[in-house]
């Protein structure tokens, strides 16, 4: 700890969490252990249709109910906010429904009470009375149906890209992105084989097992939100502006998270229980369910129809995409889903001739928003599916046709954006290595079928966006982090007191990482698309150089020697006791050049690549349609880690969760109720679900542009999994599954089909 | 004071307690309301994740599941019972080595789980690990590194013993 700071080697150690022994105590510091006194417990009322106009709203039973202290309504919320529609895209949520409700399971009313059965109870006890009115589910129908769930079309007016959408009427479309570069037709028409294949995925969800829970806190003069979030800045941001406040009467708080993967981000619970809190007074906690989580942020289910030209030689020349992505009723991030990952949906090649449409479409279903890998998985599922089945149909090996089109470092990608630091040849070639891809397989005996499968995908950062750190040096050496990254499991605490001890050449020990609270952490845009270890890290290590230069301006002032004083030396020379303090600052937001609109092209689009492929070998069981995943090979291009173990836990649970939405997760609806939301019907992994091979590797490779060469991890372990898995069976026992998850009914069926002897519907 | 509330007497993490408990409530809320501990903590509701595993009498039970009256007389143990001689124990030590949980929401659940793996059967195998463990969700998937946890606590509690029968 002197004053020239050493490089203490901590950044690039596979050093254990920060934050370990607060974990296996269980006394971690969650928002779900806050208890103020005087506080009320709410307890929502919720839709019991999919659409619908609301007639009346009956309290009187609930109201009536000893020990509930108020009931608030859809109607008691706006006459506390005159335009309580809330969303990071368009300001179409309500805070609670009022006139309409858009999808079963929408909040329409809360009950308060000291008790938390109690408002449980009450809440069971309001009645209301609907007309209802149409409803559309598929997204595909959303294009053309005549039910439309919104009148009017409200941009939030944050994204240019959605401003011409302002206004529109009769429509369910809620973004329309496209990407035009050569003439695909053309190339279709000189084209020796061209393939064309529809994909659909299902509607999923996060199970953070902490579900969304906030407290808000009423002062004097503002509020503090104790609250689950991933993106505390937008919290601030989004409350003031629904309460015409500026941001310094909203303080926004945020511990760890038990689990966040997306759904956790923009407004959840925290507009209700603001407004709460003020109309009583009164600190307001909201705790979902379980089954709360099935009706508040789901992940996309998609329709992806995807076609390519293809040399005889094994040359794509050309590939057109349409996704149509089921946003639900509420549009949420679906429109950044739509376009940020919509222009990577034909995949990691070198493909001339490109096509995407790519469209967000309102639905009555729960709202879907990001799921790690923000449409990605999606995506990879369509064009590795389809990939695979063109190589399999030209007889040739799917890893050597991936070669001959796999987009390199120094092409341009369908944006024109030119491919660099991006590993994607390394990824495939370490995964097909791992997997023994020269050597035969396995094929089986009797009713086990063994086959394998592998798959690529890629994904850009979100861009631009601003990150924004405070490193705080006590005098006496140890410092403070103040970080507005929220550690919801990924371990950027960890990571960021990783760069602060490298760069001042303390102990990791000595640096304190002060958690997302408003009033002190500065603006992050949020913890969401693997953006954190690039954008704050960028931030933390700026900040960090600027107090390093100062402690040296510092230690010169004084007339110590930088190679020898000790930090707190330097301090007690300038104030002549223990005192004082060193702040640095670092502020980062990455260069970005905006898609045209007709076009989506763009000479920057991100300002990094995420690479991950997996290859899967499988066990079919040819009489029940049973799966078994024996391997599971990740392989990634996480640039160089900060933190090697840390970002083998990520790949890996990636992987896993990306495992569950394949084989087993899907949300099941009959007249847009959701029929199956609880642990007991739809099934997570568990310990049993894991495959007994499951192998990670961070491929050799450098970020130049990222801190200390390191990138984005959280989401690369999902996107091969699905096709993978996919392909796997196919070579095992040649059908191929187009739709997620790959049930055993579903590859039963299959097999029954191709056997001519088809299983009739239910 | 709920109608029809009781006082029970149990003992908790080694201390003997008394609380008053509504007939409705359940031993998490017990533990959380009466006594400040929130290791065990509902996620599912229904007794199928494991985030609320409590050792009643030392079984395990799903603290969202078992109402609290029933504590009554018992010996309740939970995630914050300090190891002895104070300290972390071999089981969350090994979770710390091993990197063995990411978001930290279920693991008191997979620790207490471990541990009494371990004291059933000191030598356990991969396959061992699994089914036992199986009643357990993490939801972040660590389930490789816990494995592995799992392994190094029985390697960890082994030397202990050794040096343990040195001394004697």
């Amino acid at each position: 700890m002197k004053a020239k700071t050493a490089q203490t080697g901590t950044v690039g150690q596979a050093i254990p969490r920060t934050e370990g022994s607060a974990k296996v105590t269980g006394r971690a510091e969650y928002v779900h252990n806050l208890q103020l006194p005087g506080m009320l417990y709410g307890k929502i009322h919720r839709s019991t249709i999919a659409h619908g106009r609301i007639r009346r709203v009956d309290t009187t039973a609930a109201q009536a109910l000893e020990g509930v202290h108020r009931v608030v309504t859809g109607e008691d919320i706006r006459a506390a906010v005159s335009d309580p529609h809330y969303g990071p895209a368009f300001h179409d949520q309500p805070i609670l429904a009022f006139e309409k409700v858009r999808y079963a399971g929408e909040p329409v009313a809360v009950v308060l009470a000291t008790d938390p059965h109690v408002a449980e109870e009450a809440a069971a006890r309001i009645v209301v009375e609907y007309e209802e009115l149409p409803a559309v589910f598929d997204e595909v129908e959303a294009m053309t149906s005549k039910a439309v769930v919104h009148e009017v079309l409200k941009p939030a007016g944050t994204f240019p890209d959605l401003k011409h959408l302002q206004g529109r009427r009769n429509t369910n479309v809620a973004l329309d992105y496209r990407l035009r570069r050569g003439d695909v037709e053309a190339a279709f028409k000189k084209a020796d084989h061209v393939f064309e294949h529809t994909f659909r995925t299902q509607q999923v969800l996060h199970v953070p097992l902490e579900p969304f829970v906030t407290v808000v806190e009423p002062g004097e003069s503002g509020v503090t939100i104790h609250t689950s979030s991933q993106s505390p800045s937008f919290v601030r941001i989004e409350i003031a502006r629904l309460l015409g406040w500026p941001e310094n009467r909203i303080r926004v708080k945020v511990p760890y998270l038990g689990g966040g993967f997306g759904a956790k981000l923009y407004i959840k619970l925290e507009a209700l229980v603001t407004v709460l809190a003020l109309i009583t007074r009164r600190p307001v906690k909201i705790a979902l369910t379980m089954e709360e989580q099935f009706y508040t942020i789901t992940k996309h289910a998609a329709t992806l129809r995807i076609k390519s030209g293809v040399t005889k030689d094994g040359r794509i020349t050309a590939r057109a995409c349409e996704v149509w992505w089921n946003g639900g009723a509420y549009a949420d991030i679906g429109p950044r889903v739509t376009q940020k990952s919509g222009f990577t949906a034909p995949g990691p090649y070198d493909i001339e001739h490109v096509h995407i449409d790519s469209y967000a479409l309102y639905t009555n279903l729960p709202p879907a928003g990001a799921l790690r890998g923000f449409g990605i998985p999606q995506l990879v599922w369509a064009y590795e599916g389809h990939t695979d089945m063109i190589a399999r149909a030209l007889k040739m090996d799917p890893v050597e046709f991936r070669r001959r089109n796999l987009l390199v470092n120094g092409r341009p990608q369908a944006t024109g954006t030119v491919m660099k630091d991006a590993a994607i040849d390394t990824v495939l070639e370490r995964a097909a290595a791992r997997m023994e891809w020269g050597k035969p397989c396995d094929p089986g005996t009797g009713t086990i079928r063994r086959g394998r499968g592998i798959a690529i995908g890629f994904k850009a950062s979100i861009s631009p966006t601003t990150s924004v750190a405070i490193v705080n040096l006590y005098a006496d050496g140890s410092c403070a982090l103040y970080c507005g990254t929220v550690d919801m499991g990924q371990g950027s605490d960890t990571a960021m007191a990783q760069i602060v001890s490298e760069i001042l050449g303390v102990p990791i020990g000595s640096v304190t990482v002060v958690h997302p609270d408003t009033d002190v952490t500065p603006y992050d845009m949020a913890t969401l698309g693997s953006r954190s270890t690039y954008h704050m890290g960028h931030a933390v290590r700026l900040a960090a150089e600027d107090a390093r230069d100062k402690l040296m301006a510092l230690t010169r002032e004084v007339g110590l020697s930088a190679e020898t004083a000790p930090i707190r030396d330097v301090f007690r020379k300038k104030y002549g006791m223990q005192a004082g303090n060193i702040v640095g600052t670092g502020t980062f937001i990455p260069t970005y050049t905006p898609t045209d609109h007709d076009t989506g092209q763009s000479a920057n689009v991100t300002p990094f690549w995420m690479i991950g492929a997996t290859g899967a070998e499988v066990e079919v069981d040819t009489e029940t349609g049973q799966v078994r995943v024996t391997r599971l090979v990740n392989v990634a291009d996480a640039g160089t880690p900060i933190n090697p173990r840390i970002v083998e836990t990520q790949l890996s649970g990636a992987a896993i969760m990306q495992l569950g939405f394949t084989l087993s997760e899907k949300m099941e609806f009959s007249a847009g109720q959701c029929t199956n939301a609880s642990l007991a019907a739809y099934r997570i992994p568990g310990m049993l679900d894991i495959p007994p091979g499951i192998e990670n590797e961070a491929v050799e490779s450098a970020e130049r542009g990222g801190p200390f060469g390191a990138k984005g991890v959280g989401e690369t372990g999902t996107f091969g999994v699905s096709p993978a898995i996919a392909s796997a069976i196919e070579d095992a026992v040649g059908v191929r599954l187009m739709s997620l998850p790959i049930t055993p009914e579903a590859v039963f069926r299959a097999l029954r089909a191709k056997q001519g002897n088809p299983l009739k519907d239910n | 004071m709920s109608v029809g509330s009781k006082t029970i007497r149990f003992t908790l993490n080694g201390e003997a307690v008394g609380a008053e408990v509504p007939p409705h409530w359940n031993l998490v809320e017990l533990l959380q309301n009466r006594f400040g501990l929130y290791g065990a903590r509902e996620s599912c509701g229904q007794g199928l994740c494991g985030c609320c595993t409590a050792l009643v009498d030392g079984r395990a039970v799903s603290g969202c599941l078992y109402l609290a009256a029933l504590a009554d007389g018992t010996r309740v143990e939970t995630v914050e019972q300090p190891a002895a001689g104070g300290g972390l124990d071999a089981v969350q030590k090994a979770f710390i080595e091993c990197g063995a949980f990411q978001c930290g929401f279920c693991t008191p659940g997979f620790v207490l789980m471990s541990r009494k793996l371990l004291d059933e059967n000191p030598d356990p195998t991969e396959d061992d690990i699994r089914h036992y463990l199986s009643g357990n969700l993490c939801r972040c998937a660590t389930y490789p590194e816990i494995i592995e946890a799992v392994k190094l606590a029985a390697r960890l509690r082994k030397k202990r013993d050794a040096t343990a029968d040195k001394r004697r």
